[in-house]
């Protein structure tokens, strides 16, 4: 099981999100207001990079989101519109009916999202 | 200011939300989702699922009404400018699908200090109308600057 996923979102991903997800906060979708907080421009919500984690490990078991079972995550690290991220991730543990994940999401060689663990069901074989 | 642990322990009440598919088909389109079973009732339930089904990460949408009051409450006393989402977790189980009303319950678990950082960790726990346990989620935010 290899999980390996590269998305690049758009310069208005942070506008749908936030309509998707209800998190306004202007940090993510004001580059001004970003600007006069010390940030180098708007950032990613957090938790759409950790969705796409998500999606990279639903992806890698089969595609089945009930294979899912747990998802933890650590944000590192900002991340940033128009520039592509890399979702990987790697086997840790392997039980009878349980696959434990360690991965992480990078932005221009940073790490965004690190010790991230997900928790899945077998995949069929 | 020094953090104040005496908020640990509180409850917030429940807040319902109800899932729908058009809000299902919009989060999953703004995350980049493209399996049928999140736009489409007949490749979900041919699929096993009672309607549309979520994504997991669609436990964002449905917990945020009921995680805000927390977040927000004077008594914890989060100063905002300063605070990052420093981790988060989901523990899934029953699925989530179109029509279902779920329940979520935010309670918050720890409140603590180190090293100048205070560490606030908040629980949701929510569930669908028949009771079923669809998510729990643990939420980190860190302030910085608190002593």
């Amino acid at each position: 099981m290899k999980v390996e996923l590269k998305v690049t979102p758009d310069k208005y991903l942070p506008h749908r999100y936030a309509g998707a997800s209800g998190d306004f906060n202007p940090i993510h979708i004001d580059v001004d207001f970003a600007k006069q907080v010390g940030l180098p421009s708007n950032i990613l919500h957090g938790l759409y990079t950790m969705a796409q984690v998500a999606r990279a490990n639903v992806n890698a078991a089969g595609g089945d989101p009930r294979s899912l079972k747990r998802l933890s995550v650590q944000f590192r690290g900002m991340g940033f519109p128009e520039q592509e991220i890399t979702i990987t991730g790697k086997v840790k543990e392997e039980r009878e009916d349980r696959v434990i994940v360690e991965t992480e999401a990078a932005q221009s060689g940073k790490r965004i999202i690190r010790n991230a663990e997900a928790e899945l069901t077998q995949p069929p074989q | 200011m020094p953090v104040n642990a005496e908020a640990i322990g509180k409850t917030y009440p429940p807040f319902e939300y109800e899932v729908g598919k058009e809000k299902i088909r919009e989060y999953a389109h703004a995350v980049g989702e493209d399996n049928p079973i999140y736009f489409d009732r007949a490749a979900a339930t041919d699929a096993g699922f009672r309607d549309i089904a979520a994504p997991p990460m669609f436990a964002v949408v449905y917990s945020a009404g009921a995680f805000a009051p927390a977040l927000f409450d004077p008594e914890v006393g989060i100063n905002f400018s300063m605070m990052v989402h420093g981790s988060q977790e989901f523990e899934w189980g029953e699925p989530v699908c179109s029509g279902d009303v779920i329940s979520t319950v935010t309670s918050v678990k720890d409140i603590s200090e180190r090293g100048g950082m205070g560490f606030y960790v908040f629980e949701t726990v929510s569930t669908n109308q028949d009771g079923q346990q669809v998510v729990k989620g643990t939420w980190t935010n860190i302030v910085r600057g608190v002593s």
